[in-house]
This record gives C-alpha cells, structure tokens and sequence, in this order.
C-alpha cells in the first residue's frame, strides 16, 4: 500500500478526482443541469466539499497510525488546500450569486448573522495555513511551530460544523449535519484518546527509573 | 455520473417555449402598442400574450377555469416554468429536500378525500372532495409566491376564494381565528419518521385573513389537477404571506377563538411568527428578506430582485395591518 502511495501518479490522480466536484458544478451550471436553483446548488455544492475535504485532511493522521501507510502523508498538504479552495468558491458563491458582489451590502450581513459569521471566520483561519504550506514556509517557521499553528485545523472544522448546523437549524433539519458531526467527532476524538495514551504511556515509561534511583 | 438532468417533459431550461420569430413578432407588436399606433384589438392581443402562457403540461386530469374576477388575482408576471413549480418544493412529510416531494407524493392517495370542517360554526361538518369541488366556479389566478428562504415563484393556482366555504358553514361571533391541519399518515408519508416538526402540520390565519378575497382554496394549477407533491388535492394559498403559511393537502379546518399554535412558531418561535407577512424590512435572524431570487427566470448571475411589501399585495391587504407593528407581529 505504501508502495502504491508514493508511487509517481498518485497525487496527479488524487488531484484529478479532487477538481471532480468543482468540474460536476461548473458543467452543471453551464448546461442548466443544477435544477430550479442553480445558485443554491452551488452554494450548497461547494460548502458541502469544503466541509468533506478539511474531514479527508483530518483522517489522514489517524488512518496513517492505524493502519501503518505512512505515505499517506504525502497527500495531505493537498487535501488541505482542496478544502481551502473549495472554501474560496463557496464564499465566492455567495459573494457574487447572493449579494451580488455589493461589498456594504456584504460587510453588513457577516456580523448580522451568527452562521454567516462563523462561516466567515473559518475560512480567514484556514488563510494562514495555507499560506504556510509551501515547504520553504516549512523550513521558515521550523516543525514545531509549523505544526502548532496547523493545529488551527481543528477550530476550523468545529466553526465549519458551527456554520452549517446554524445554518440548518433555521429548518430544524439536523439529520446530514449529524452525520458530520459524528465523522468529526471521530476523527478530533481518536487525536484526544492517542494523545492521552501517550501520555500514560511516557508516565509509565517513567516510573521504572524511578524505582531505580530508590 | 450524468452531467444534465433530461426533465423529461417540456422544453429543456434554457429553452425558449415560444419560438424565435413567433417571439420577435409579439416585440414588435408590443413596440407598437407601446407607440401607440396600434388600436384596441392588439391590445387584446397583447393581454393574451401575457396571460395565455398558462399552457396546460398534461401531466393531470385537466380542471377547467376561468380569469378570475378577484382585484390583484392576475399578475402579468412571466411564469415559472411548470417542471420547476412541481420539482422544487417544501413538503416536508415527503422528505426536506426540495426534490424529496416530487420523489415521493406519488404515495399519497388523494381519492377518497374528506375535509372536516368544524368548532365555532352553525354548521360543522364533514366535506368531500367532490363537494368542494362543486362548491363554487373554478377560478385562475395567477399569484406570485415567496418563500420565507429567499426565492419566488409566478403559479397560475386554480381554486376559488376561501371565503366560499367561510359563509358556506357560517362562523359564529366566537370564530376570531382558522386553523388548517395537513394530512399526518405515515403509511403515506415518509417524511413523518423524522422529527423535523410536529405533526400533523398546523397553520392558521385570522377570520379576516381567511376572509379575504385573494385567500384561496386551491385545487389545481396550469389548468390541471394539483399535483400531489404540490397539495393535492386541496390546499390553501395566501399570496402575501410566507409560502409555508398555505398549508397543503388539508384534511381539517377549525375555526377558533384564540390564535392556534402553528407547526412552525412550536419548531422556532423566535423566527416564524403568526403572521409571517411578506417583509422586506423585517429579517429572518438567520438571512435577509430584503431580495429574492425567481426560480426559473432569473439566471445565475442575476441580481436578485428587491422583495415588495406583502409580496406586492399591499394594495390589496394593507388595510388588514392598519396600524399594527410589523417587526412586532412578524
């Protein structure tokens, strides 16, 4: 499996399947394929496939140490920055389709709605993640303060769930919002139980030594 | 994966239903109107050229009507497409996705239908479909319709004005409100299994409200029978009220004393209000209700168009509010 991740197609192909969502819109919405509402449609589309991909980006860490495919991290920085551009379009969506591109209009509506806000909030967090995803960045900051500030990932796939559960809950319709709500509980979870682990694990390491110096 | 939808009937959106030269004549025929060159019989011409776009699909046993009468019952707005009206709906005991209902009201059995219609009136009872039906002429009216999440429709309803059944079953002096209860069988409908709402759907409306005349019992629309998704087969419409205010396939109406409790103020109070008026100046706290987009004639790229008060009644049903707080009673 390994072998078959770091093999040379394999990111040009997970770039291709990751642009296929983006393509189903836009041809949709060249060809009138995207029902009544088009624009909701993509609002909607682009929302949901930001939300699919920060989960993807969140899974690659526990599925790495689960199932031993280390060379899953090699996907990982582009996963991300699918989130983050998907994240853009769906802004762009409803800056251009809902207001129109009236930027008073739109600087007026963010602060009047807690969902929009939320929202708003987490994709101006993901900026400087994907800012800082070029590895001279990298080497810039050092590992250890790269990886601290990346850490931001997990406020902003709790703001993203924020938003679209307020966004909902207007409908008092929280079925799909639950099944998100339990993948990411999973995923933010399984790094809250490794962590403890190994914490217990260090604690444990410990003790002999103490009973050495006795 | 398929890129386009085939709607299977109708032309594809996008489209043009009338063809190219057909349409330019009606512009220049209309430019001259507009001219003034052009005596009564085009002007008359000219009326069908906005009101004849009712072409009845076939997709339902026809219900024949005729203009209605009614001041404000016929806008000349350009109507929403037939495939859009019957596939982008709000009918939450088939399911809360728009294309839920057009999925799966084909399960609901329409006939036989029975309309109980009882409390503080002389004479209760229980209708029939067929009874309301008779019950007074078949109208057309062509009402726009706003959705309390930010997009309109042109329908061409057919039905008559609620108020024919009001004085059929003569309230007495305690009736101040109406309650219209939708159907709840879950054998039927399989959105009952979520808790969305509180089942079965309840709405109402003050006695005056109902009483006026722009407030219709519908039976059908584009000339046909209603289609199920869309209330088969009998619901009621408020043009210048929230979409969700006309409640559908309706198998109780109440008359009361007291304002009933309805399904949506039990889900969210803060945010659908009895009233529920059209309000442009009067926000959703979650999205603005100062524009809308009209499903099926606005392109992508349009600006959505400004909402009016009470979705452009104002004329017609202002008087109704005189003096009333609107952001208070919303």
């Amino acid at each position: 499996m390994n072998a078959l991740l770091s093999h040379r197609a394999t990111k040009p192909l997970l770039f291709m399947l990751a642009l296929g969502p983006f393509a189903h819109l836009l041809l949709g919405a060249l060809n009138n394929g995207l029902g009544p509402n088009p624009a909701e449609a993509l609002s909607r589309g682009t929302g949901d496939w930001t939300l699919r991909f920060l989960c993807l980006t969140l899974a690659v860490t526990p599925l790495r140490q689960i199932t031993g495919w280390t060379a899953l991290v090699r996907l990982r920085r582009m996963l991300g920055l699918f989130a983050f551009c998907y994240g853009l379009l769906h802004l762009l969506c409803y800056a251009w389709l809902d207001m129109g591109f009236d930027l008073g209009a739109i600087v007026r509506d963010i602060p009047k709605r807690p969902f929009v806000l939320a929202g708003t909030l987490a994709l101006l967090l993901m900026l400087p993640l994907a800012a800082t995803s070029f590895d001279r960045a990298i080497r810039a900051l050092g590992a250890a303060r790269w990886r601290q500030l990346h850490r931001l990932v997990y406020a902003i796939v709790l703001l993203g769930l924020l938003h679209f559960f307020w966004m909902r809950s207007a409908k008092n319709d929280f079925a799909e919002c639950g099944i998100y709500a339990a993948v990411i509980s999973v995923l933010l979870g399984w790094r809250l139980w490794a962590a403890w682990r190994n914490r217990n694990r260090a604690q444990a390491a410990r003790r002999p030594n103490a009973r050495l110096t006795s | 994966m398929h890129f386009i939808k085939d709607q299977g009937h109708g032309p594809r959106r996008g489209e043009p239903v009338t063809p190219h030269a057909v349409y330019a004549q009606r512009r220049e025929l209309l430019r001259k109107l507009a001219a003034g060159g052009a005596g009564a019989a085009l002007a008359a011409w000219a009326a069908r050229d906005a009101i004849g776009q009712a072409v009845s699909p076939g997709r339902r046993p026809p219900l024949p009507a005729s203009k209605s009468p009614v001041s404000g019952a016929l806008t000349m707005e350009k109507l929403t497409p037939y495939s859009d009206v019957s596939t982008y709906n709000n009918f939450y005991e088939f399911g809360t996705d728009k294309s839920d209902p057009a999925r799966h009201a084909g399960s609901l059995k329409t006939l036989p239908w029975a309309v109980v219609v009882e409390g503080e009136v002389r004479k209760p009872g229980t209708w029939d479909i067929d009874a309301l039906l008779k019950l007074a002429a078949m109208e057309e009216r062509v009402y726009r319709m706003r959705c309390v999440e930010g997009w309109s429709m042109v329908i061409p309803w057919v039905g008559y004005s609620l108020a024919e059944l009001i004085r059929a079953v003569e309230p007495t002096g305690n009736a101040k409100f109406v309650q219209f209860v939708t159907l709840a069988d879950k054998a039927q409908m399989p959105g009952l299994r979520s808790s969305v709402l509180e089942w079965p759907y309840v709405e109402g409306l003050r006695l005056d409200e109902a009483l006026h005349p722009l407030t219709m019992l519908a039976f059908g629309l584009y000339g046909e029978v209603l289609p199920n998704q869309n209330g088969a087969p009998v619901r009621l419409v408020v043009p210048w009220k929230y979409g969700f205010k006309s409640a559908k396939s309706i198998v109780r109406i109440r008359f009361v004393d007291k304002p009933p409790k309805t399904s949506w103020e039990t889900a969210a109070a803060s945010e659908y209000g009895f009233y529920s008026n059209v309000n442009p100046k009067v926000d959703h706290p979650r999205w603005s209700q100062a524009t809308e987009r009209r499903i099926g004639d606005d392109g992508l790229l349009t600006k959505k168009r400004p909402t009016l008060l009470f979705n452009g009644y104002e004329a017609q049903v202002g008087q109704l509010y005189a003096g009333m707080d609107l952001a208070k009673f919303f």
